[in-house]
């Protein structure tokens, strides 16, 4: 897979979540993904960039154009130092939330997505990682 | 800090959001117009987002607790204007915003506000 451009924002505050939908969109109205999946795509990266804020404390987004075989795509990479996430499973359940939310973010943001990966560690914290072909 | 504009006609409140909504943006505007309903004795609050590219849960739910409130202060709300991608990606995100009342226009969603309690069809109803 190979990278033709990326972008890295500074997510530490909610209005920063605005900025981060708005880079998003950039890169998906680039690789000419369809309404819907443009939709989907800046949806999923608001929900993980707002978990992000409340519970990891914020962090940085990376955006990257990527192709592989012909195909293009969005990545994107949500990386925060926070207290991580000690049961996975748990986080991913729809209407499972540890701050006051609506428990949909996670498991919500995996369903918008092709691929989804994430990485916790407790105490260290969390990086997730989306991609949406085109 | 930044507002969202609402507006009276007669009975009713109107809100259209043409910015891309910050969570205090949200938040804002639901006690505006928590506070809007009691000052102006509104009985329905009609929120246009057709401007709208995404509506995520965060939004969903301020939408919901707007509906719920306005229900308590004995106002209807519907939400008009959705675009389909948004309904599309709002069901997958797992929100269906249960509560809340929609309108595929402005127009719909006033007939809806002024025939409160009845199901409006498409060319019947009541005038």
């Amino acid at each position: 897979m190979a990278t033709i451009r990326h972008e890295r924002l500074t997510v530490t505050t909610n209005d920063a979540v605005v900025n981060v939908r708005q880079t998003v969109r950039e890169f998906a109205v680039d690789v000419k993904l369809s309404l819907v999946d443009q939709t989907k795509l800046i949806t999923a990266a608001s929900e993980l960039a707002r978990n992000m804020v409340v519970y990891g404390g914020g962090g940085t987004v990376l955006l990257e154009q990527v192709e592989n075989d012909g195909h293009q795509g969005v990545r994107a990479t949500f990386e925060d130092q926070g207290p991580g996430i000690p049961d996975v499973a748990l986080a991913m359940r729809d209407g499972y939330t540890s701050g006051g939310g609506l428990g949909l973010g996670l498991g919500g943001a995996k369903r918008l997505v092709q691929d989804f990966e994430l990485r916790t560690e407790v105490g260290k914290g969390t990086t997730i990682v989306i991609t949406r072909w085109k | 800090m930044d507002r969202i504009p609402i507006l009276r006609m007669g009975r009713f409140l109107l809100v259209t959001i043409q910015v891309d909504m910050h969570d205090r943006l949200a938040l804002a505007l639901q006690d505006d117009l928590t506070n809007r309903i009691v000052s102006d004795r509104a009985k329905g609050v009609l929120i246009d987002i057709s401007s709208l590219e995404i509506v995520d849960s965060f939004m969903g739910r301020t939408l919901g607790n707007i509906a719920g409130m306005a229900r308590i202060l004995d106002a209807d709300t519907v939400v008009v204007g959705m675009r389909p991608a948004v309904a599309i990606t709002l069901v997958e995100l797992g929100l269906s915003l249960p509560g809340v009342r929609t309108a595929l226009t402005v127009e719909k969603g006033m007939e809806l506000l002024r025939a409160p309690g009845e199901d409006v069809v498409n060319g019947d109803h009541p005038s």
